[in-house]
């Protein structure tokens, strides 16, 4: 991979929130990085750290929270920046796509004023020259009519024009990464395969580094180049998203694939991981997946390193040639 | 917008008719007879017949009511027993004082109230915080005619700043005149105002949790630009809902405020008529302020159709 190419570099980012008064770790020792024209699928359950993952990465962290580890996006390291100059890389350098199109557009501003507003501000444009670039931006996305559209409100707007319009805002002032949080999981399946279309085109003709958090390994694999697994604020495995639904080698990657439902299976049944996640604040010692793991043994007592994309004592199958 | 707007006036028909009607029936159906009231004691029984029929207190109710309806609808309220004067000549300078005092109230109260709501919010668990819940439950304990007895006694007679009653019309002087409408003002204002900041702060924490400011941050906007444009947008709207409700508190509060303060305004008209059972002025009384609470209530309507667009549709 070519180093200049490298748009997000994460290494060792820790986020600890706190928690009934003291601080609790719930993402550890993550690391990852996305090139031009890339796309990573975060995988895992809710609860995984995923989503603060990226949260941590465009700024935006609960209050309280402690970020500790390097993020740099094109060379420079956001963790180094004031709280003001950090905040100026939402929008500008990383659009964020946010789970809910039902309510993540303002309810009582026009979409042509929230669309505006980071353009205006961002890239110092004129209220007209504004407009006219949202309507292009509308166009881009696949909403015609984008004048009419400007003009109303969300509400006016169904699920998937919603993010449509969210996607617009995304890519806007023309950001070099692109963070995803479950875009498609408050949609209809027709519609799901449209905003993913969608994606995928925008990726392609912008040339966009995308970090996209899913907690479905099946939906990202024909769409992401990369997938990292994620088990209680742990990257557990880093592999193509092919390889890791076929030949995954962390036990928890093969637990996950496991349960995913199949037409046409043979077994009448699904087969679910035994156990729970740990909570935050109550993660095993060693490797944390190991009480619900069938093959642990007494090395898994002891933390695993993360090597050759998995971090496992006891890796399941070899990587692909 | 228009056809908004229309339905809205319908609706204020019963807000100014129902309170009429049924202040009209108390009176006739209340003891006390006025004619008696203004002949005073040495009235013989014929003369108080006479003055009856004079003033139609001998007809029956329904006629009564179907002259004083007609009379309401031409704006002609009749004259009052004790003033000997038409009543829509005396409203307007007492109710100008009303309005006075209702509108500064409310300008404080809503100054204010969103200001300590919004600081408590955005500092939310900090001593800030606390400190504006606390006064807020405070405020809300007082009762307002102590409150302003409280206010006499500190700025009017310890220190001086301001007259201890009584009213200077603006056209004798604009600052004497607002001299003596500020202390009621913000008797009644403060007040309102602790309602008012415990509305915002809840209802700005509800909205600064939404997905939409999470938004607006990830477009990394300026917190002070997502605050004012983004946040207070929505939170404004169960906000002026409660100025409303606040502000036809302000006009009944004013009442017992105008008696404090001795200031010639409706809550005072109103009282004094009652008790000479003058009811021509009663009435007119009751339809100002009526109409004032239905002019009210139409603005938060149209106030609230421009906060949401939402609003216009249904």
């Amino acid at each position: 991979m070519n180093a200049l190419a490298t748009i997000l570099e994460v290494r060792g980012l820790s986020v600890s929130l706190p928690i009934g008064g003291k601080l609790t770790p719930v993402v550890t020792d993550m690391n990852l990085s996305i090139a031009r024209g890339e796309a990573v699928a975060l995988v895992g359950e809710s609860g995984c750290g995923k989503s603060m993952t990226a949260r941590a990465i465009i700024g935006l962290p609960p209050p309280g929270a402690e970020i500790a580890g390097s993020i740099v996006l094109k060379g420079q390291e956001l963790t180094q920046l004031t709280p003001s100059e950090r905040r100026r890389i939402g929008g500008r350098e990383i659009g964020f796509i946010f789970q809910e199109p039902m309510t993540s557009l303002h309810p009582t501003l026009s979409i042509g004023a929230q669309m505006t507003d980071g353009l205006r501000y961002h890239l110092g444009l004129s209220r007209t020259a504004a407009l006219e670039r949202a309507r292009e931006l509308l166009d881009r996305v696949g909403i015609p009519r984008g004048r009419d559209i400007l003009a109303g409100h969300a509400h006016q707007l169904s699920g998937g024009m919603r993010q449509r319009v969210v996607i617009a805002m995304a890519i806007a002032c023309g950001p070099s990464l692109v963070i995803a949080d479950e875009p498609t999981t408050a949609l209809d399946v027709t519609i799901q395969a449209q905003v993913l279309d969608l994606l995928a085109r925008m990726r392609e003709e912008l040339g966009l580094a995308m970090l996209y958090i899913t907690h479905d390994l099946e939906v990202v694999a024909d769409f992401c180049d990369r997938a990292i697994v994620m088990y209680a604020g742990d990257r557990v495995e880093d592999g193509q998203p092919e390889q890791c639904l076929t030949r995954p080698r962390h036990p928890y990657t093969s637990g996950l694939v496991a349960a995913i439902p199949r037409m046409g299976g043979t077994s009448a049944r699904l087969s679910p991981i035994p156990g729970q996640v740990p909570p935050v604040g109550a993660w095993p010692a060693g490797c944390r997946f190991a009480p619900r793991c069938a093959i642990a043994d007494e090395i898994c007592a002891t933390r695993p390193v993360f090597d050759a994309g998995v971090r496992c004592w006891r890796p399941l199958a070899s990587p692909a040639p | 917008m228009i056809r908004y707007i229309g339905r809205r006036l319908l609706l204020i028909l019963p807000t100014i008719f129902v309170p009429l009607i049924l202040v009209f029936l108390m009176l006739r159906l209340a003891p006390g007879d006025p004619a008696a009231q203004i002949l005073g004691d040495q009235a013989t029984p014929d003369q108080v017949a006479a003055l009856r029929h004079d003033m139609g207190l001998d007809q029956p109710l329904v006629v009564q009511f179907v002259f004083w309806l007609k009379g309401v609808l031409t704006l002609h309220l009749g004259a009052s027993f004790f003033f000997r004067q038409p009543v829509i000549d005396i409203l307007p300078s007492y109710a100008f004082v009303t309005i006075q005092v209702a509108l500064l109230a409310l300008f404080i109260a809503l100054v204010v109230g969103a200001c300590a709501g919004v600081a408590a919010a955005l500092k939310r668990d900090t001593p800030i915080d606390r400190g504006l819940v606390a006064l807020a439950v405070l405020g809300l304990s007082l009762p307002e005619f102590w409150f302003a007895l409280l206010l006499i006694f500190l700025f009017a007679v310890t220190w001086r700043i301001f007259p201890v009653a009584g009213y200077v019309a603006p056209s004798e002087g604009l600052v004497a005149s607002f001299m003596t409408i500020a202390l009621p003002a913000i008797a009644l204002g403060l007040r309102q105002s602790a309602l008012m900041t415990r509305m915002m702060r809840s209802s700005m924490l509800d909205v600064m949790s939404e997905p939409y400011i999470a938004t607006a941050r990830a477009q990394g906007l300026p917190e002070r630009r997502v605050v004012l444009r983004y946040a207070l947008r929505v939170a404004a709207a169960p906000f002026v809902t409660v100025a409303g409700l606040s502000a036809s508190h302000l006009l009944s509060g004013a009442v017992a405020i105008e008696l404090i303060f001795s200031l010639p305004g409706l809550g005072k008209l109103l009282i004094d008529a009652v008790g000479r059972r003058d009811y021509p002025v009663v009435e007119g009384a009751v339809l100002a302020i009526a109409i004032m609470l239905a002019i009210l209530n139409l603005a938060i309507d149209l106030l609230y159709a421009l906060l949401d667009p939402r609003v216009r549709l249904s």
